[in-house]
């Protein structure tokens, strides 16, 4: 079983300190999620976990199974088992979307292991009508024209057919409207087992209407202040995160500017 | 300095015409074209110096060539893009300067369809070939458009006569073996209310050291006839290039362009569509890559002359190393052409910080009631784009190579025959390696 575990993680972006010592523990079979408002250093946890090149980590470790993941590449994170689902996807032009998921899936199974065109398909058909995309959406360019929905389905057609071990879901329910955040979330719940551990980050309890999570995080000034049961997205739902501050004595939970 | 005498006379070039039983005006044609080639100045493609590139220096202007007896003969980088196995063919094969192998459909044939070489049509229909040759292109545009016609050695005539509609490509293939100078002529004249589609490609089996190869394309879309032109050009390092494609249209007739211009060497590269017709329309994509040392300048223009024209030029390029390359987008619209659109886009992706890309865009309007657009950047691989293919998995070559395809992709697509196609991905795939 997978474990991700991230430990006094300190991350700066141009020179400012975004993540201010953040520890987690993601397991197998678990689904976490990290709450909090806007600018508290949530999507810098999922762009370090994944190594976006603009985020330097300062301090602290990310360990995958015991891995070090902080020395990995981004492309060899993704084949240790980590996936990222972005909240602004890339668009990518000329590169149709089964070319570049074939490719993806080949590169996890290495030269001489590739999967075969008609396997490939057969799963590509079915997950697609399960996320109810049109099938022309594999032979469209990559994220190109998609509307806002369309490339979080594309996000989550991804996660199916790649079947990490842990994966990061940053904002995956904003700009969705409720249909769409019913199948996004549909997708998702289809990948719960045992040995599949997830990170949601959202700053609206309405997705954890859809998937339930084991663990609610809370996230300000770049740190992880509070965690809880399913029942602390309720409470933060119902009360917003005045209390939070109140309880903590924080005044400004902001630790990064807005994009 | 570059020796600026001519390495060929007068009389050369008559025993030449006369020795292929050439018709007079052809003849005249030559020893006029010579006579100007001594004093009209070379072409000045913008930001390119060219005056010390080699396009006149050379001591054979023909070699001989054995036609082939059948494809099968062919060295294997030509076989693969010829289906070998289709009864009825429509190819072209020529060996430097000789017309190695041609087959055309016997149903286009009984239609009227002329595809042959050119000195056969020359021969055979004099009078057709006579009314097109150097009418799109002139010879007095400069030196290399005048040496051009006084020394023209090989090429394809293509007639398709009126209301006769082709679906199926015509193919040329020009193998570069060991000519030291090509003079390369294709006529493509679509008769009112045809549709044609052809699609070449040029391609060395040598590496010469020193080559000159000087093409002229002439394309005619006649009232609203239909041409689609694909083209891959591959010639080799040491090949220096001169390639003029010039279309003309008459009324509501469609020209597009598909070339991937793959040449090792330096190239020189005119595309000019001028649109005469009303209600016509031009369409214009280019991919190139440049690597090595090689310089490169691609000059793509469309020029409306007729109301209601619609011109689109698309021009991506590749450039590695310490390759050069300049693009130069032009949309004219000149005074009357009325409700005319111009549009281009051009996109540099720079893979090295030693190579130079220029992408120009240039609208030059004399109508008010028109509309036009441009775009046009330099830039490198988008890191943003990197890191989202490399979240999945992608190594970054493979990342890199995907996103180099992608950017590619818009002409590849475009061409019609599956072999070609396949080709240029290969050699795509080689060049930026």
């Amino acid at each position: 079983m997978a474990t991700l575990t991230i430990k006094d993680l300190h991350v700066a972006i141009d020179g400012k300190e975004i993540l201010r010592g953040v520890n987690l523990e993601i397991k197998g079979g678990e689904f976490h999620a990290i709450m909090g408002p806007n600018g508290t250093g949530k999507s810098t946890l999922s762009a370090a976990i994944m190594g976006h090149p603009k985020y330097e980590v300062t301090k602290g470790s990310i360990t995958l199974d015991g891995q070090d993941v902080l020395e990995m590449e981004v492309d060899e994170r993704a084949r240790a088992g980590l996936f990222l689902a972005m909240q602004y996807p890339s668009e990518i032009s000329g590169v149709t979307n089964a070319d570049f998921l074939r490719s993806a899936i080949n590169a996890r199974r290495g030269e001489g292991n590739e999967i075969s065109l008609m396997k490939f398909i057969r799963q590509l058909d079915e997950k697609m009508a399960f996320l109810e995309m049109n099938p022309d959406m594999a032979h469209r360019y990559l994220n190109e024209g998609f509307s806002g929905g369309e490339k979080k389905r594309n996000e989550i057609l991804q996660l199916m057919m790649l079947q990490p071990k842990i994966a990061i879901l940053d904002e995956i329910d904003s700009g969705l409207d409720i249909d769409a955040l019913k199948v996004v979330a549909k997708g998702v719940n289809e990948m719960r087992n045992s040995e599949f551990g997830c990170l949601i980050i959202t700053h609206y309890q309405r997705l954890l209407n859809y998937i339930t999570p084991d663990y609610v995080h809370v996230m300000m000034q770049g740190r992880i202040v509070k965690s809880g049961g399913p029942e602390l997205a309720q409470r933060l739902e119902a009360e917003g995160y005045d209390w939070i501050k109140k309880e903590l004595g924080i005044e400004d939970e902001v630790v990064e500017q807005e994009a | 300095m570059i020796e600026t005498k001519l390495p060929f006379d007068q009389q050369y070039v008559r025993s030449f015409s006369e020795g292929r039983g050439e018709p007079d005006w052809l003849l005249n044609v030559r020893l006029q074209a010579l006579a100007q080639a001594e004093q009209l100045p070379l072409p000045k493609p913008d930001k390119t110096k060219i005056d010390r590139w080699n396009f006149t220096q050379f001591s054979t202007h023909l070699v001989e060539s054995a036609p082939l007896s059948s494809l099968e003969e062919l060295p294997e980088q030509v076989k693969v893009l010829i289906d070998i196995d289709e009864q009825q063919k429509n190819v072209y094969v020529q060996r430097d300067h000789t017309c190695a192998y041609v087959s055309l459909a016997d149903e286009l044939k009984e239609k009227g369809v002329i595809f042959t070489d050119l000195a056969t049509a020359v021969r055979e229909h004099s009078d057709l070939v006579q009314k097109y040759f150097m009418d799109g292109v002139k010879v007095n545009e400069h030196r290399l458009t005048a040496l051009h016609a006084a020394l023209v050695n090989s090429g394809v005539f293509v007639y398709v006569p009126k209301h006769v509609q082709i679906d199926v490509p015509l193919q040329a293939v020009y193998v570069h073996e060991k000519a030291e100078a090509l003079f390369n002529h294709v006529i493509i004249v679509a008769d009112v209310g045809s549709k044609v589609t052809y699609v070449e490609n040029y391609i060395s089996t040598c590496e010469r050291s020193e080559a000159i190869v000087n093409i002229v394309t002439e394309v005619f879309a006649r009232d609203d006839a239909q041409v689609f032109f694909g083209a891959v050009d591959n010639l080799a390092k040491g090949t220096t290039v001169y390639v003029n494609r010039r279309g003309v249209t008459g009324r509501h007739a469609r020209i597009e362009w598909a070339l991937g211009l793959m040449n090792d060497g330096n190239t020189i590269s005119e595309n000019i569509t001028r649109l005469i017709g009303d209600g016509s329309v031009g369409d214009t994509k280019t991919v190139v890559v440049s690597r090595g040392e090689q310089v490169q300048n691609f000059t793509t223009s469309v020029i409306h002359y007729g109301k209601h024209t619609e011109g689109y030029i698309l021009k991506h390029g590749v450039v590695k190393d310490e390759a050069t390359s300049i693009f130069n987008g032009i949309g004219k619209i000149e005074h009357g052409a009325s409700k005319s659109n111009a549009e281009q886009e051009s996109r540099v992706l720079m893979l090295s910080p030693k190579g130079r890309g220029d992408a120009n865009p240039i609208l030059l309007i004399d109508e008010d009631d028109v509309t036009a657009g441009h775009a046009a950047s330099v830039g490198r691989v988008d890191p943003t784009q990197l890191y989202y293919l490399m979240s999945r998995g992608i190594p970054k070559t493979e990342a890199e190579r995907l996103i180099i395809h992608g950017f590619l992709a818009p002409v590849v697509n475009e061409i019609p025959i599956e072999r070609v196609k396949k080709q240029l991905i290969e050699v795509i795939e080689r060049k930026v390696k």
